[in-house]
């Protein structure tokens, strides 16, 4: 089988580079990525084809080692589709992602954060808790008319962070005094109840926040 | 005319529904009888699909009546019929309990109307991929079943969601682009991406380039099967999604892997050239698994860690490669489908009665709801590999398979595999120990649902609605009849066990199949082995002329 040199050397560039933007932390390079890495397999399955040869359209009087091969073109066809609609997908929730954290990153997960954090000597009792920034102690506060306000907590929380297993104790110890229940959504405030709705598990946003909800 | 012809509706039936149930998007009555008929519908299809192949046999189907190895075959022998009916029990259950969910909830609006649709497709890609018996084909069903999971992870769009499904996509696409870089390189060595045809011609191959390829679909299979190294980022993202779609999701995807993970070892790339290293990675599946498990406080997070886990498992009977472990997994593939599948479900429900899935938050449930509880605690137990359920059937057959074949490592991942059961039990046992036996007031920070007086009990404030009812007739109906399916496989497991061990055998042999799709007269290579020292008789069957084939065709 013969191949066609520039083709490899474009296809290698390809992956380098997709490789190379996949290792990115921010969500658009890490897409563009994926397309670079889509696209150079669709080189890599052309190439497979063989070199070029006449198209496959049958004619008694060609020789069959003539004729491109038709198979690879028709699975790139295929892998074109797929790539264009996973593509547009990703936009869809990188966009969505910088609607609702104003950061175009990869965020990271919460509960392996609370994992790591969790004091190995005793989990229960003794461990310093972070500020609470999930909705769970929302349903203390409407009592005691205590608020609750994270604006203390490092850039890493945001309205997605949830963390479970705090105790009412060292929540009131440690929430600051603040007036509304506020929590920090990227730069800006949204409504604790309005975030703690959206965390809820198989609930859809109430109320459309100033970037619009789902409704 | 026979009935494996029909085959193919078990992947036409649900994107039929798919594009009905889109069109009555508006009305959601008529996209839920649409939706479950249907899928009721493909079920009784692969019933009786498995019932034809019941006693052994391959049947092969040309989609559009090109001849193999040109045209798209789907192959329906005695496994892909019983992954078939298995994964479509479980999605049929999934189904009534998502849309009891949306009924109680009484969410008419958008954009639960797109869940439906997409749900099919999901069950559509999942019935390709056990039905393919074209590798690109494969590669097909494992995007359709992908996009659709795509959009089911990140239903609504909230931002736990968001930042769950872009992990989950970008790791899913990754995987994906590696399977199609396999499959252009198959094609590059072999000129064929026929499953039947593939495994006469890779054994021509030279051992490097074999090796090669065996790698890179393993790699492939292994992210989406969620084997060790591989698996990081099952825990992150399935958690997140609405209970229906974790529970579908834990039940099918991984499982899809780990089918295709069985058709590359024992079809394409037969003989034990890389079951060492398997091995190591089940094992490793097992433990780290098992161990992240006991770390987790949210039950959702737990069970997901007990998935990856007991992926190893599978993997540990895959890599034996011998009658014994082989047919062990695949029983245990189809008790795992519906065991995590359950789970999920009740977890589901323990969410809504108790207002947290976090054991630290939920408590007393055992007095609150015994339904619950004992919705719980069978497929809990089952899970663990207690006697006499299914798990512990499974979990045995695994373990003698590995004892009779005696290797030291065999030993290990025999050690493994009981100490794997056993902090399944702990992990499980914990949920337990909090969820349901703990008085409510001890809880941290419990839900105000939790300490209601009991006549209240029906209804509670969910998520600024009023009135919720805790726990829908049809949401713990359909939980219930799938702890039933997992009871009656393990009634069953007798008939069930025969059918897997006898699958392995088929399997392992690889005429039936091959002869299935390419014709009578195809010639079935001998299994590759590395050392000479273990022989394989009986494959001296039938080595007609390459022209005799030619003139078939």
């Amino acid at each position: 089988m013969s191949v066609n040199l520039t083709l490899l050397t474009v296809m290698g560039a390809l992956y380098a580079c997709g490789i190379y933007l996949i290792m990115e932390r921010s969500l658009t390079r890490v897409l563009l990525g994926l397309m670079l890495l889509a696209n150079a397999t669709n080189l890599l399955i052309l190439a497979t084809g063989g070199y070029a040869g006449l198209a496959p359209m049958f004619s008694k009087d060609t020789d069959p080692r003539d004729y491109n091969d038709p198979l690879p073109q028709a699975l790139i066809l295929t892998s074109i589709v797929i790539s264009f609609a996973v593509t547009a997908f990703m936009l869809g929730i990188i966009y969505r992602s910088w609607v609702l954290a104003r950061r175009d990153e990869i965020q990271d997960d919460v509960e392996d954060i609370r994992v790591a954090e969790t004091p190995s000597f005793d989990a229960e009792d003794d461990s310093e808790i972070p500020v609470e920034t999930s909705e769970f102690p929302l349903t203390m506060i409407g009592s005691d008319g205590k608020g609750i306000s994270d604006s203390g907590v490092s850039g890493d929380r945001t309205t997605g962070d949830s963390v479970s297993g705090d105790s009412p104790e060292s929540d009131q110890a440690d929430g600051p005094e603040a007036g509304a229940a506020t929590v920090k959504a990227g730069d800006h405030r949204i409504q604790a109840k309005d975030a703690a709705a959206e965390e809820k598990p198989g609930s859809q946003n109430v109320t459309p926040g100033p970037e619009g909800g789902v409704k | 005319m026979n009935i494996a012809s029909f085959a193919p509706l078990a992947v036409v039936l649900p994107i039929l529904g798919a594009a009905l149930t889109f069109v009555l998007i508006r009305h959601s009555r008529a996209q839920r009888v649409v939706s479950i008929t249907l899928l009721a519908l493909t079920l009784l299809l692969e019933c009786v699909l498995l019932a034809s192949v019941w006693d052994g046999g391959t049947e092969a189907v040309n989609i559009g009546g090109w001849l193999p190895p040109w045209g798209i075959v789907m192959v329906v022998d005695q496994f892909s019929s019983l992954m078939l009916v298995v994964s479509s029990t479980v999605s049929l259950a999934v189904l009534v309990y998502a849309t009891g969910q949306g009924m109680a909830d009484g969410d008419q609006d958008a954009p639960l109307s797109i869940f439906h649709p997409t749900y099919l497709i999901l069950v559509a890609g999942v019935s390709n991929a056990f039905l393919s018996g074209d590798l690109f084909n494969l590669y097909v069903g494992f995007e359709i079943l992908l996009t659709a999971s795509y959009v089911l992870m990140t239903l609504g769009g909230t931002g736990p969601r968001i930042r769950a499904g872009v992990t989950y996509v970008v790791v899913s696409v990754v995987s994906s682009v590696l399977f199609l870089i396999a499959i252009a390189m198959i094609y590059g060595a072999t000129g064929t991406i026929n499953m039947a045809d593939l495994a006469i011609k890779l054994a021509d191959l030279d051992s490097g380039t074999r090796m090669l390829l065996h790698v890179m679909l393993l790699v492939a299979f292994g992210i989406k099967a969620a084997v060790f190294p591989l698996s990081f980022w099952l825990p992150d993202s399935y958690p997140t999604a609405p209970a229906p779609v974790t529970a579908v999701f834990a039940g099918l995807l991984t499982k899809v892997g780990v089918y295709a993970m069985v058709r590359t070892e024992t079809l394409l790339f037969p003989g034990d050239s890389l079951n060492t290293p398997l091995m190591v990675a089940a094992l490793l599946t097992m433990v780290v698994g098992i161990l992240g498990a006991l770390a987790q406080s949210d039950i959702k997070r737990l069970l997901s860690f007990t998935l990856v886990s007991h992926i190893g498992y599978m993997v540990f009977g895959l890599a034996m490669s011998s009658v014994a472990g082989l047919g062990a997994a695949v029983f245990y593939v189809a008790h795992h489908i519906t065991i995590q599948t359950s789970l999920f479900l009740v977890t589901g429900l323990i969410e809504r009665r108790g207002g947290s899935s976090s054991i630290d938050r939920v408590a007393g449930l055992a007095k609150l709801s015994p339904v619950l509880a004992l919705l719980f605690f069978i497929p809990a137990m089952n899970l663990a590999g207690i006697p006499p359920f299914s798990g512990f059937l499974g979990k045995l057959g695994l373990l003698q398979a590995g004892v009779e074949l005696g290797t030291p490592l065999a030993y290990a991942l025999v050690i493994g595999g009981v100490l794997t059961s056993l902090l399944t039990l702990l992990a499980i046992a914990r949920v337990w120990n909090r969820a349901f036996w703990r008085k409510p007031e001890d809880a941290e920070n419990p839900d105000p649902v939790l300490l209601a007086a009991p006549e209240d009990s029906d209804t509670g404030h969910r998520a600024g609605k009023r009135n919720v009812t805790l726990l829908p007739r049809t949401m713990v109906g359909s939980t219930l009849g799938l702890v039933i399916f997992g009871v009656a496989l393990t009634v069953f497991a007798g008939p069930l066990f025969r059918v897997a061990d006898q699958s392995a055998v088929d399997m392992l042999d690889r005429s039936s199949y091959i002869q299935a799709v390419l014709g009578e007269n195809a010639p079935v290579p001998p299994i590759a082995q590395p050392e000479p020292a273990q022989p394989e008789p009986a494959q001296q069957e039938a080595q007609p002329e390459p022209a005799q084939q030619e003139a078939q065709r």
